[in-house]
């Protein structure tokens, strides 16, 4: 068995001119509970896609749980979970209905099914609603009733493209408490998402962006790198102070937060004093400090870097 | 393939199809209304077409002969007109098909042997044209016992279908008509839908096989076929005395390939579709030329060539000769084996392409 539950190289996709997924190298280690983070379109769902085998990569070499793939993919299947970013159970077949028929196409036997079913209706919350047809779950529950069916027959490794999307966040919390009890019990789960929150509780995360890995790593360690760039803006004339902090090119983004300003800086040698001086001769009175970066800083400084990156001539 | 996942497939659809109430109404309504349309309004023996009489001539033979052409039950008099002219105007106001003219010296042209009577149609009917053609026919060229004449030079005797009755020969291949519409329809239909409601992203994540998704898929509607093909029979001798002359069983065996033809048509189609509306639209393309060139509607014979190529790989042509020999001609699948085998190797070749061209992928 090999050290990591998803090995992929160069992995690239292509739909006619567009990339997708441009060169991306992804190591996933065993349970542990791993993030894509990154915007629609930034090629979350394709790579999903192409590490369950639903879709040829263009190029590059997969690996997972030590089978080669897209070749191995229906060895794999038995192996893993997916749970797709539209529920994709039937909305026309009741809650048990939906389980029992997953569980049986997995290939658990009779006895089996019964006690998996009944165990995981109890587990998910939905034994009260067993008889109820699928279509009509509110947005919790017919996410919970996904999750129950992508891993009805306890795979090894759990698929899960933007499964908190359409819940309120007391679903998505509870949803998580699932994920890591799954994790705990030895299940590798990969899951993309684009909230920030999200992305902070995940063992280790990647950043996607326009189909390119921007960074990866824990959450501490991406945070990290960003130490000393991140200050806090308090003023009476917010708008005011943004401008001013808009026109220094040493400004990578200003996000204002009620009537903070959250300021995050390029790679240099800022400091709080040059920053005030700088809003003082604007006109704007402001007190800066200095605050720990955030993920979101993280995902900002990733995308930018990449965008410019870009520009740059060849 | 593994049995009991075929099952559960099969158990889901069915379950699936028990709540689709529109599709079960198309199931149940579409028999019952093809049978009645096509059995008591759409009747190729015309009757009572509205017509139209000037008998200029007024004598004792001429009000007979103008009878006699009414006790045909074809035309049915309507008005009775003062002028040939008035006669024109009226056809072409549409209020009637046909007009008969009686000339003044009909006695004289009947004793000359020249016409003695013009029948008038609105040609731009085709159908009311045959059948003013019939009525030409009518003896009228012998002067003596005017009467009396009933023998033409030609007799035509329809054998099978003695009294000429429409539902007779319709009935018969209406069962393949109805089994071709809804069943091509309803697999294509099936597995696009899946795709569009996004079931199948999740269905070939599973280890279930193309073979028993397929096939899983399929049987649930073939049993909903024979369920149609019985409805069809039982309602066509109940209401209009179709014969069934040949055996019971032959009828299923040949509802049963049909079926099964349609089906595998039905699911290379959803292998190609991407909506269900481009699910429909191509199983239209097949629908049409196998109602017109099958023979259900026209005489296979009286085609050109080419058409009759088209029509040999229809499976409803097939159908045709099959069920309307098995039923109306009493003969058994033994005699028809051309067809049965033609059916089977349709079958083959349709399932095969459809489970090749099927991927377990997205791309």
């Amino acid at each position: 068995m090999s050290e990591s539950a998803i090995h992929a190289q160069d992995l690239t996709k292509r739909f006619g001119a567009l990339v997708a997924v441009n060169a991306v190298n992804l190591e996933v280690p065993r349970a542990c509970v791993y993030g894509f983070l990154g915007p629609n379109g930034s090629g979350k769902s394709t790579t999903i896609r192409m590490l369950c085998g639903l879709l040829t990569p263009s190029e590059g070499d997969i690996e997972v749980l030590g089978l080669r793939i897209p070749e191995q993919a229906e060895q794999l299947k038995q192996h893993i979970g997916y749970m797709t970013q539209k529920f994709s159970l039937f909305d026309d077949l009741s809650v048990r209905q939906n389980l029992e028929f997953l569980a049986t196409v997995q290939g658990l036997s009779r006895r089996e099914e019964k006690t998996r079913v009944d165990d995981l209706l109890k587990r998910y919350r939905l034994d009260d609603r067993e008889e109820q047809l699928a279509g009509t779950l509110s947005g919790g529950q017919k996410q919970r009733l996904a999750l129950a069916g992508a891993i009805v027959h306890r795979p090894e490794l759990l698929f899960l493209d933007e499964p908190t999307s359409a819940v309120d966040p007391e679903s998505r919390r509870d949803f998580w408490e699932k994920l890591f009890e799954l994790a705990d019990e030895g299940t590798t789960i990969l899951v993309s998402t684009h909230y920030m929150d999200e992305a902070e509780r995940c063992h280790r995360l990647a950043i996607l962006d326009t189909g390119n890995l921007v960074a990866d790593g824990t959450p501490a360690e991406l945070t990290a790198k960003l130490e000393g760039r991140t200050f806090l803006v308090r003023s009476g004339t917010p708008r005011k102070a943004k401008e001013a902090l808009d026109d220094r090119p040493d400004v990578l983004s200003v996000a204002q937060i009620g009537n903070e300003l959250r300021v995050l800086m390029r790679e240099g040698d800022a400091s709080i004093d040059s920053l005030r001086h700088h809003l003082e001769q604007a006109g704007a009175q402001a007190e800066v400090e200095s605050v720990p970066p955030n993920l979101e800083d993280v995902f900002v400084v990733a995308t930018r870097r990449h965008a410019a990156h870009q520009e740059q001539p060849a | 393939m593994n049995l009991r996942r075929l099952w559960a497939i099969m158990i889901k659809e069915l379950r699936q199809l028990r709540r689709d109430r529109i599709t079960l109404a198309m199931i149940m309504g579409m028999p019952v209304l093809q049978l009645v349309l096509f059995g008591y309004a759409i009747n190729l023996n015309l009757r009572h077409l509205p017509a139209a009489v000037v008998d200029q001539a007024q004598t004792a033979g001429s009000r007979a002969a103008v009878q006699d052409l009414l006790a045909s039950g074809v035309i049915e008099l309507r008005a009775t007109a003062q002028s040939p002219q008035q006669l024109i105007d009226l056809l072409r106001e549409g209020r009637v098909s046909v007009a008969i003219a009686v000339p003044p010296d009909f006695e004289r042209r009947k004793l000359d042997g020249r016409e003695a009577i013009q029948v008038m149609v609105d040609g731009s009917d085709n159908v009311v044209q045959a059948a003013a053609a019939q009525l030409a026919q009518y003896p009228l060229n012998q002067p003596d016992d005017f009467h009396a004449m009933t023998e033409k030079p030609i007799s035509v005797v329809s054998f099978y279908n003695p009294e000429r009755r429409s539902p007779v020969n319709i009935v018969p291949g209406l069962v393949g008509v109805i089994l071709t519409m809804t069943m091509v329809l309803f697999t294509a239909v099936a597995i696009v839908r899946e795709t569009e409601r996004g079931n199948m992203e999740l269905l070939i994540t599973t280890p279930v096989s193309r073979t028993e998704l397929m096939i899983g898929k399929v049987l649930p509607y073939a049993a909903i076929g024979l369920v149609q093909t019985s409805m069809v029979l039982l309602l066509g001798v109940w209401l209009f005395d179709v014969p069934i002359r040949g055996s019971l069983w032959d009828v299923y065996m040949a509802s049963s390939l049909l079926i099964l033809a349609n089906l595998s048509l039905g699911l290379l189609i959803s292998t190609r579709a991407k909506s269900q509306f481009q699910a429909m639209q191509m199983t239209f393309f097949v629908f049409l030329p196998s109602i017109l060139l099958s023979g259900f509607m026209f005489p296979y014979d009286g085609m050109p060539r080419p058409a009759q190529w088209i029509a040999e790989l229809l499976p409803l042509t097939h159908f045709m000769r099959l069920i309307r020999g098995i039923m109306l001609r009493g003969a058994d699948l033994g005699d028809l084996w051309q067809d049965s085998v033609a059916l089977a190797a349709f079958i083959a070749i349709m399932l095969t392409l459809a489970i090749r061209l099927f991927h377990k992928r997205l791309d």
